[in-house]
């Protein structure tokens, strides 16, 4: 029940990439590397980048400087129905059209996969068939997306780009405007993805303490650059959260699996 | 399976309520033709007076109707689609206003010409107005978004409308001969506008068919179509130009009928769900009906009056429209 496919797991790299949006740069001369089969996590202040990196990636960025390799290969080279064949990728908070249900959803994740006039194929059915049983969405795939809880929304979400079969997903704020219970439900299938199906997940999230818990690699950048990369105790520490968020934080061991926890100071206990 | 083959029932079911009322409606007129005579008149046999008053005056009508609805519905739900507005309608592309403009042009300052020369004209009008809206759209980050579409929609239906009511207000000859198709009106349309404009709408019907699946990618949104690996820029474009040719046709043959793009695609979407290949097809059919029950009703209660079928139009839709407006907010999340 794999949803990954070896020639798919295609090396995505940023060399001395450069980009941003109309006169102004947000990412300049950036280095960063995928690291395959691990759950690598963005973290860093609103508007420092991560987000553009993510979208860099999977060439929704127009490049100034450097690029991006996919397979070794400049991103821009390839077209968007190859790049939808190698790289998945979750935009922030997405709505979907009124009454569309779970599995159409899923069904449209096939789209690079058909061509002009291809039939619906079995192979395309497994695909779509394995991303319901993977998000656990199966019992709901008859039901509207608009009719569905945060979290049970955007395991649907996640079951399209799964249905693409990329072995790369790229998820912009999964867990941004849900609740507790479905932020966790989220980064349990996230993890499990990577866990279980050897699933290459990048991820922008804005809570430490839960990039620290789930990350295998947690990415900080600050102001378009990485500030520090490394695994969570690596980067987890008070000078590393002060240097790029500005906030100070005593940092205790989590009781239950000993991953650094930050808890920030308030103003008064300076 | 089950659900497609009861929408195939469905949709062959309500193909044939659509054969039957144009069938009633060819009886409707001020000679009386009863339902034998028509079906003589038009296997070509029987009085020749029935045949000329059938095939001459009330089968083009009858046809128009057909066309333009499902022609307009069609383009509608394609609109809705490719904007993610549901309020979005053919016009939004400036097509209404364009062809107005073009008809209006070209009689101060052209000869008189046949009614079948004007539909050229209309055309015209409506994909340079939609080619331009497009363009303007086109400049600037992001390329032709939904919301610069929109704006440069109206903006240029806006000054086309100024132009043309400016005309009209100095030139009466004018504004008598363009007063009923202005307001959208299916009387006295000679067969050969129809047969103008039907090459167009066959084409644009078959084109929405044919890549139904590519518009229910776009109605996702411009991100997720992107992701999944749509080209989104040759889609938008491929869209823009069957509703051109959809709703530039309608509008040349009948005016611009209003309601028609805007009320059929939703009430098609609450009756079998967002899939676009039933979408597409059931548009087609329910916009048929919805156009030629409107034209005949009023004629078959009020006979002796033509009242023009853009307004009966408004009429039946604007309540309709209230209804769904009603329905659907009382159902949101």
């Amino acid at each position: 029940m794999s949803v990954r496919d070896p020639e798919n797991a295609a090396p995505l790299t940023a060399r001395n990439l450069t980009t941003g949006y109309a006169r102004k740069n947000i990412l300049e001369h950036l280095d960063f590397e995928i690291l395959h089969g691990c759950f690598t996590v963005l973290i860093g202040p609103n508007g420092c980048g991560k987000s553009t990196l993510l979208r860099a990636l999977c060439n929704l960025m127009p490049v100034r400087d450097g690029g991006v390799l996919l397979d070794g290969r400049q991103i821009s080279e390839f077209s968007t129905k190859e790049i939808a064949r190698r790289v998945g990728v979750l935009a922030q908070g997405p709505v979907a059209p009124e009454g569309l249900t779970v599995e159409d959803l899923a069904r449209q994740g096939r789209y690079p996969h058909r061509s002009l006039f291809g039939q619906w194929s079995d192979e395309d059915e497994t695909a779509c068939r394995t991303a319901l049983e993977l998000t656990a969405l199966t019992h709901l795939k008859d039901r509207a997306i608009d009719s569905l809880s945060g979290g049970q929304r955007q395991r649907a979400w996640i079951a399209m780009t799964l249905a693409q079969q990329t072995g790369i997903l790229l998820l912009d704020e999964p867990t941004t405007y849900l609740d507790l219970a479905h932020q966790i439900e989220v980064l349990d299938l996230v993890q499990r993805l990577v866990r279980e199906q050897q699933t290459t997940v990048v991820a922008v999230l804005h809570d430490i303490n839960q990039a620290a818990r789930y990350a295998d690699h947690i990415v900080a950048m600050k102001d378009g650059r990485i500030a520090v990369q490394g695994s969570p105790e690596e980067v987890i520490n008070k000078e590393t959260i002060e240097a790029v968020f500005g906030v100070r934080v005593a940092i205790v061991a989590c009781p239950v699996d000993g991953a650094p926890l930050a808890v920030p100071l308030t103003g008064r206990q300076k | 399976m089950a659900a497609s083959a009861l929408r195939l029932v469905g949709l062959l079911t309500l193909t044939l309520v659509v054969i039957v009322i144009s069938l009633w409606a060819l009886t409707i007129g001020s000679s009386d033709i009863g339902i034998g005579g028509v079906v003589e008149a038009l296997a070509g046999a029987g009085d020749e007076r029935r045949f000329l008053v059938v095939t001459t005056v009330r089968l083009p009508r009858i046809l128009a109707a057909l066309l333009a609805g499902a022609s307009l519905a069609v383009a509608g739900a394609i609109m809705q689609a490719v904007t993610s507005n549901p309020l979005a309608s053919p016009g939004l592309l400036g097509i209404n206003a364009g062809a107005a403009f073009a008809v209006v042009a070209s009689l101060i300052l052209f000869e008189p010409a046949p009614t079948a020369v004007y539909v050229w004209y209309a055309f015209g009008g409506a994909a340079a107005a939609a080619f331009i809206v497009y363009m303007l759209a086109s400049t600037g980050a992001g390329g032709a978004t939904p919301l610069k579409l929109a704006l440069s929609g109206v903006i240029l239906s806006v000054f086309l409308g100024s132009v043309t009511a400016s005309i009209l207000i100095f030139d009466k000859t004018t504004l008598d001969n363009v007063r009923l198709w202005s307001v959208g009106s299916l009387s006295g349309r000679p067969m050969s506008s129809v047969v103008a404009v039907a090459p167009y709408i066959g084409f644009g019907l078959v084109a929405a068919m044919a890549f139904s699946r590519q518009v229910a990618t776009l109605s996702l949104g411009a991100q997720v179509a992107r992701s999944v690996g749509q080209n989104i820029a040759l889609w938008r474009l491929a869209s823009g130009a069957i509703v051109v040719m959809l709703a530039g046709s309608a509008v040349a043959m009948a005016g611009p009928i209003g309601f028609v793009g805007l009320v059929v695609p939703h009430m098609v979407r609450l009756a079998i769900g967002t899939d676009y290949r039933w979408i597409l097809p059931y548009c087609a059919i329910a916009g048929a009906l919805l156009v030629i029950l409107a034209d005949n009703l009023l004629r078959f209660a009020l006979p002796g009056r033509d009242i023009p079928v853009g307004v009966t139009m408004a009429l039946v839709g604007a309540p309709l429209f209230v209804f769904l407006a009603r329905y659907r907010i009382g159902n949101a999340r």
